[in-house]
């Protein structure tokens, strides 16, 4: 409250701060010994002032009385700064305030109330697994934890306390053919996750990493893909990275009207103008839904970086683009379009910075692909497919600053013929064009397929801020699509 | 207005007194039979300026102790940024109570003992005392021309300078400090059909030009609107020393010995061992890091307290060194050797236009976006060309080309060399920020893969 007084003193219309008390506690293996056991704290606050229409932010980590007024001040004075050259003031959309608000995260149990001697030997007892398998050469392990308890305010009278917790569980096996030609690398499938130490335990890294030591294994002899067009039945352990960078990422507000140029970038989903209501992303079963709320999704809270509780709204609606990504500063931005819908004008609760040194600004939420009406599954996918490739696990991503052109390579690839999987392929990468690889959909696994993927790193902004995201998504098919063989040798 | 100096942080990285009493503080509250206590000081700030404005800035700082403790062949580290007496006690603590957890770790190093280190440079003045106002200030001479040419201008300004500290219970003791800034543009046309891009980073602030990186995004900008299709596949082309940084750095962030000796590497070498002596590249590539080469400053001292000189990574296409931890260092009978961080490449004395004046047909790419890898076997890296791709047809640029994704590798691409042009810092990262230094020419390469085409302007 110190910082709010004395950012509205200093001459601030707006004002908010943060207190962030983040710890993170990661171990990491190899074979069999530990290569690092690390336990971080991190502790500070940040205040972000709006004066005259212009941001300004300062943090520090001494959090002092006379610390906490000078940061504010040195907000507002920045903020001053910035407006020389102002041409667009922000406007905040309304929103209701919280008094008194918290708000916890699923964690049953809590990771740092877990002994390092557990986790040390979980992970080892999983190399141990890895390593009887003939041929699998090197494995390593981690598990990563954070809890963070983060308090807000703001100047509309909000005020909250939330604690997060993050676990991710991680596995990667490396084969080494016998004459060193030859290297593969299967990584588990273990999703992070906004969960407790029983993400790790679900995670059940040692019964699987036998498995994933034979499909390193495996991958050392399996046949190098033919170029051409095929149909694609991806996993839900592919498929999330897959929505993440091809309809999460263009539907962020801010990117549409310009403001990541420079490095995230623009979109293709744009100008709003043509796209709402208009544009076909893909065919009419297909429904993209954001939320902060999904059980044990990364992205989960009860109040955003604006003091906004997050609501489930629908991104793409029968196929069709529906909503974007807002803030309160950008939710003023679709007013005509709300309007139209006769609906309230108010932010989607998409603000969000990495750490209390950072300034907030428009994040993704969980971005995930909704279930198909019909129950079915990914065998159901594979057997209805007469050639083509079904891919598990995610591997190699790139996508250009529109948001069109992706390349995605995998973890496993598989052969189809005739409706049954006949071999595992190597070296297969596709190529894709955003709206037609999504109209190509024609299969989408039911509510029984579903699986939340997740990820630590989705980077965006300048400085690059990392964001935690989940995507939930069904298994898909898509017809025809372009792959090419990546194992070139000169 | 100008920021009042009492607010502004940005000079403030902790000294060499003070990190030596603070990392005496911790070294007195421990135990263990050895601990090593690392500490980082320093403010950032930035400014981001997007539709001709400033957008958002920010300005932190904060200083964290690292406590590394082993007991035997134990070892625990705790980090915290909390610095009075009882939370670095607690912290020490913890590190202790960690490593008697851990089980013996067969590779675990010795603590060094004192060691001997050059002198640091890469501290500017101009940089550390960059306030917000200033910031703008350089925002302003690129948002202002942007407007007047009736294109819009999106950048960003980031300022770093810190001090890290390395000390342990041998008596080991090490302090350096850096600052560093990068300023980069991406200026679009009203219509969305034009992007050029220009960025240049520094260790010191006075030798940026915020104006001249206008001038250069606002012509790139106007030359590649309505681009057209080109057919995807082999092509000559003249990369700027943006796009040559993007694609190198990834060879030197390759350079691990153990991962070579372990057959998981492009420097494995078939049948065993790495590719030590063996000519990879061609023979006018060297490649060299230099902590007190003035532009590739760098910290004289590794993590672990090494001292860092002098190396060379590649020499006329020869693999001259793999970095050694200590451990795999000592296993292999060899002299342990820091990873490559800020690197230098080797040039010609081509300009950008006599390299293009001397191809008959080709692209010349501005910089590189979303580089990942695809196959670590040959170092294979897909990514997209961006901001600024151009037709060269009999010696000329004709026109603008739509966008490309490429598959390639930058170990072939060195081995496709057909001409090169003077080295110059670059801002290599793809995120805009200072980084390490990476200074690199412009290149022409023969047959350099280009897989698909992008709409994406």
């Amino acid at each position: 409250m110190l910082a709010l007084d004395a950012a509205r003193s200093a001459g601030a219309q707006y004002a908010d701060v943060r207190i962030s008390r983040n710890r993170v506690q990661s171990i990491s293996t190899r074979e069999r010994r530990v290569q690092g056991l690390s336990d971080n704290e991190t502790f500070g606050f940040g205040v972000r002032t709006l004066v005259g229409g212009a941001w300004g932010f300062a943090a520090s980590s001494e959090l002092t009385r006379d610390e906490v007024a000078r940061i504010a001040r040195q907000a507002v004075a920045q903020a001053q700064a910035n407006r020389a050259a102002l041409v667009r003031p922000v406007v905040l959309a309304p929103a209701p305030a919280t008094k008194d608000g918290t708000w916890r995260g699923p964690a049953k149990i809590d990771p740092f109330d877990v002994a390092i001697e557990e986790k040390v030997a979980l992970l080892l007892s999983a190399n141990e697994a890895a390593l009887k398998v003939s041929g699998s050469r090197f494995v390593n392990s981690a598990m990563f934890f954070l809890r963070e308890e983060k308090t807000y305010a703001n100047t509309d009278g909000t005020y909250t306390v939330q604690t997060i917790y993050r676990a991710s569980p991680t596995l990667t096996v490396t084969a080494v053919s016998s004459d060193f030609s030859d290297f593969q690398s299967r990584q588990s499938d273990t999703a992070p996750m906004g969960r407790g130490y029983e993400h790790v335990l679900d995670a059940k890294l040692v019964e699987n990493a036998s498995r994933w030591a034979e499909e390193a294994v495996q991958k050392l002899s399996a046949k190098p893909v033919e170029v051409g067009r095929y149909d694609l039945v991806l996993h839900p352990t592919h498929l999330g990275l897959t929505i993440h960078e091809s309809i999460a990422h263009p539907t962020e507000l801010d990117r549409v009207y310009g403001y990541e140029a420079n490095y995230a970038g623009t979109s293709f989903v744009a100008p709003p103008e043509q796209m709402l209501g208009k544009f076909r992303y893909g065919p009419d079963f297909m429904n993209i839904q954001g939320d902060r709320s999904q059980d044990g999704s990364l992205a989960a809270c009860g109040w955003d970086d604006d003091g906004v509780q997050p609501e489930t709204f629908l991104i793409i609606k029968n196929g069709v683009v529906n909503d974007y990504q807002t803030t309160r500063e950008q939710a003023n931005w679709l007013d005509w379009w709300y309007k139209q819908q006769g609906k309230p004008t108010r932010s989607h609760g998409c603000s969000y910075a990495q750490s209390w040194a950072d300034v907030q600004f428009q994040r993704m939420p969980n971005v995930s692909l909704l279930p198909g009406e019909q129950n079915l599954k990914w065998e159901d996918l594979i057997a209805a497919t007469d050639r083509g490739i079904a891919i598990v696990g995610d591997g190699s991503f790139s996508i250009d600053q529109q948001r069109y052109n992706a390349q995605f390579g995998g973890q496993l690839f598989y052969e189809i013929r005739g409706g049954k999987i006949t071999g595992m392929l190597k070296d297969v990468a596709y190529q894709m064009r955003t709206p037609e690889f999504w109209n190509a959909m024609d299969m989408i696994g039911g509510k029984d397929s579903y699986w939340l993927w997740g990820a630590f790193g989705d980077a965006k902004g300048q400085p690059s801020q990392s964001n935690a995201v989940s995507h939930g998504c069904p298994p898909t098919r898509h017809r025809q699509i372009n792959v090419i063989n990546t194992g070139r040798r000169a | 207005m100008s920021t009042p100096r009492s607010l502004v942080i940005a000079a403030r990285a902790m000294g060499r007194e003070e990190c030596e009493a603070l990392a005496k503080r911790v070294l007195s509250f421990a135990t263990a039979d050895e601990t090593r206590v690392t500490i980082n000081s320093g403010a950032r700030g930035n400014t981001r300026f997007a539709v001709n404005q400033i957008s958002t800035a920010g300005d932190n700082y904060d200083a964290t102790v690292s406590v590394r403790s082993t007991f035997g062949k134990r070892t625990g580290v705790v980090n915290t940024n909390k610095l009075d007496d009882a939370s670095l006690k607690a912290a020490v603590q913890l590190a202790e109570r960690l490593a008697q957890l851990s089980p013996d770790d067969p590779e675990a190093m010795p603590e060094l003992g004192p060691q001997t280190y050059a002198a640091s440079r890469g501290w500017s003045d101009a940089t550390a005392s960059l306030d917000p106002s200033a910031r703008a200030n350089a925002a302003r001479l690129i948002t202002e021309p942007a407007r007047a040419a009736g294109l819009i201008s999106t950048g960003y300004l980031e300022t770093r300078a810190g001090a890290t500290a390395v000390a342990n219970s041998k008596g080991l003791f090490a302090y350096d400090r850096q600052t560093a800034l990068s300023l980069t543009t991406t200026v679009r046309t009203e219509d969305g059909t034009g992007s050029g891009w220009a960025g240049a980073t520094s260790h010191d602030f006075a030798l940026l030009n915020p104006g001249d990186l206008a001038t250069r995004a606002i012509d790139k900008a106007r030359r590649s609107v309505n681009p057209v299709a080109v057919e995807p596949g082999r092509y000559t082309v003249i990369l700027e020393a943006t796009a040559v940084g993007n694609l190198v750095q990834f060879i030197t962030g390759a350079m691990s010995a153990r991962n070579a000796d372990e057959g998981r590497s492009f420097f494995s070498k078939a049948g065993g061992g790495n590719k030590i002596g063996m000519k990879v590249v061609d023979e006018r590539v060297t490649i060299t890091s230099d902590p007190l080469d003035p532009e590739t400053y760098a910290n004289t001292f590794s993590g672990d307290g090494q001292p860092i000189s002098k190396t060379s990574w590649i020499e006329n296409g020869i693999v001259k060194n793999l970095s050694y931890d200590r451990y795999w260092a000592q296993k292999q009978g060899r002299a342990s050797l820091p990873g490559p961080g800020a690197v230098r490449m080797s040039g010609g004395t081509a300009t950008i236009d006599q390299l293009i004046e001397s191809t008959e047909r080709g692209i010349l790419v501005t910089r590189f976006w979303y580089l990942r890898p695809v196959d670590p076997r040959t170092i294979l890296y897909t990514g997209l060309t961006r901001d600024g791709t151009f037709l060269i047809e009999r010696g000329r640029i004709t026109r603008a080309v739509k966008n490309l994704r490429f598959n390639e590798s930058p170990i072939f691409m060195l081995n496709n060399l057909e001409a090169m042009g003077r080295p110059v810092r670059v801002s290599a990262s793809e995120a805009g920020g200072p980084g390490l230094a990476i200074v690199v020419p412009p290149i022409k390469v023969r047959d350099f893969n280009f897989t698909s085409l992008s709409d994406a302007v």
